[in-house]
């Protein structure tokens, strides 16, 4: 064998490895060089709209009400995810169950609100149910249908609601059923099995999904700038109806854009955190 | 409800017609949208899978910043930002201002919004894909280009049919945001209605209605397609 080897390298004097290959202009790297010349034009551009364009009285009378409008949307997002979330557990029970009053009632209702856009859910809510003023004052309800705020919250929530329960119910529909059927071997009441056998698992699945739906739900809150909320979106379209000045909205995808990435990497490791015994590679 | 009803006849005193027009409009768009956000999503997945970085990290800027943006701002964006160029470009130039089509724009804001989640259907897609069908198809002497559309193309619709389908279905639903910019589609149509006869909660929920009956017949329609896509799968005999 090293007889071999001590032949071949005799029979082959060492040498330098050969030249890398010139590299050539193919089409691809021209096209990848033109896009990337038109996103750094863009690019700066834009840092030349903002800087030339800046303006320290309308900066110092437009941004304060822009921060704070990032606020009004954080709340937004995280009132409608959280009742969202509370309000997906009935309707996931009724997907998951064979109850012909409850099974068609979830459907229905996760049918609609996945199946129409989330605009005309929300003027559905404001302007249709706060056209009949007589009837929530009656109830006591009216001060909660007369708030933009409030209905933006209601509409957001089922929406959300719809979703997160989907995701839900596939989660625990993708729980192998041996599991259930161990569960009940061992004992355990349907309760329990969910409770400390299957939720511990489909949560697992369903993390990706309920991030990507956070996300959704920071983008779709820009809708409640239509119905008079001042969110992020509401307080740019103020300004812009104030100065008719392009960068309000440059401002706004900064702040958006910025949100959902921090959401995005926040997720990101708090899966990583939680799926870490999952992984064989991280000792 | 017969006094309802009879808001929705077709003529000059009910909203049959404006409704039936905005729904044109609203399908009209969504479909003129569809084949560019295809074809430019497809063109970003490829670019995606390419082994220049330049190429690869353009198409991954693209995907970041509009996949990150919410669609009604990426709307106002190339509404207002269109507008804001286009009338300073038309006005240097001939001496007055050009009006931006809000039609055109929802459609460009639509398709691009569209292509940067269509790029990543696509790509999965392609990761699908084992390389000995590229490998393949050069061993039959087949071109790039040729593989690419008798040999990979194929495969890449069947598997990223189901996310497309889903894209379909928000893209039919992102459709309602150009009313904000004035295009008259079911929304705009809704409200006009809604102010004029002042009955906001039956037409409200009778333009959701309409877009549900869209969904309901674009996921049966798409059901064939899938059905067209599978058939050579052998799953029905």
């Amino acid at each position: 064998m090293s007889d071999a080897a001590f032949v071949a390298t005799a029979a082959i004097p060492s040498a330098a490895p050969p030249p890398s290959p010139r590299k050539h202009w193919t089409g691809s790297r021209i096209a990848g060089t033109l896009l990337m010349g038109i996103w750094i034009a863009l690019g700066i551009g834009f840092a030349f709209l903002i800087v030339g364009g800046y303006d320290a009285e309308k900066v110092a009378r437009y941004l304060p009400r822009i921060i704070g409008g990032v606020w009004v949307t954080v709340q937004l997002v995280v009132l409608s995810v959280v009742f969202g979330a509370i309000l997906s557990i009935p309707i996931t029970l009724g997907r998951l169950s064979y109850n012909w009053v409850a099974a068609p009632l979830a459907f229905g209702f996760s049918y609609f609100f996945r199946g129409t856009p989330l605009l005309a859910q929300t003027f559905l809510l404001y302007y249709g149910l706060g056209s009949f003023p007589d009837l929530w004052k009656s109830l006591g309800l009216w001060w909660f249908m007369r708030e933009a705020f409030y209905c933006a919250v209601l509409a957001f929530s089922l929406n959300t609601a719809a979703y997160q329960a989907e995701i839900l119910a596939g989660a625990i529909r993708s729980v192998p059923r041996g599991q259930w059927q161990a569960a009940a071997s061992l004992g355990l009441g349907r309760y329990a099995t969910l409770r400390k056998v299957i939720l511990p698992q489909a949560m697992i699945t369903a993390l990706r999904p309920y991030g990507n739906e956070i996300v959704l739900m920071i983008k779709g809150s820009a809708i409640a700038g239509i119905v008079t909320v001042f969110d992020l979106m509401g307080e740019t379209r103020y300004a812009y109806s104030k100065t008719y000045d392009f960068q309000v909205y440059l401002w706004a995808a900064v702040l958006y854009f910025l949100m959902v990435e921090v959401l995005r990497r926040v997720w990101d490791a708090f899966e990583f955190r939680l799926t870490r015994h999952l992984r064989r590679d991280a000792v | 409800m017969m006094e309802l009803l009879s808001l929705l006849s077709y003529g000059p005193d009910g909203w049959g017609d404006e409704l039936l027009s905005g729904t044109v409009l609203t399908i009209a768009l969504a479909v003129c949208t569809l084949p560019i956000g295809l074809a430019l999503g497809f063109l970003i997945a490829l670019a995606k899978t390419s082994e220049e970085p330049t190429l690869k990290t353009a198409a991954n800027i693209y995907t970041t910043i509009f996949r990150g943006l919410p669609e009604l701002l990426t709307l106002f964006l190339i509404y207002y930002g269109a507008q804001f160029a286009i009338s300073a470009a038309t006005n240097a130039l001939f001496g007055f201002p050009v009006e931006v089509n809000s039609f055109a724009a929802g459609m460009v804001a639509l398709a691009i919004v569209f292509s940067s989640y269509a790029s990543e259907a696509f790509l999965s897609a392609f990761r699908g894909i084992p390389r000995g069908q590229y490998e393949g198809g050069y061993a039959l002497g087949l071109p790039r280009g040729a593989t690419m559309r008798l040999v990979i193309l194929p495969q890449l619709i069947r598997l990223s049919l189901p996310s497309l389908s889903n894209l379909w279905l928000i893209l039919l639903k992102d459709t309602a945001l150009v009313s904000v910019i004035g295009l008259a589609g079911i929304l705009r149509q809704t409200q006009i209605a809604v102010g004029v006869t002042k009955h906001a909660f039956f037409f409200y929920l009778l333009a959701c209605l309409i877009y549900l009956g869209l969904a309901v017949v674009s996921s049966l329609g798409l059901s064939r397609v899938s059905t067209w896509a599978e058939r050579g799968q052998g799953g029905h005999g």
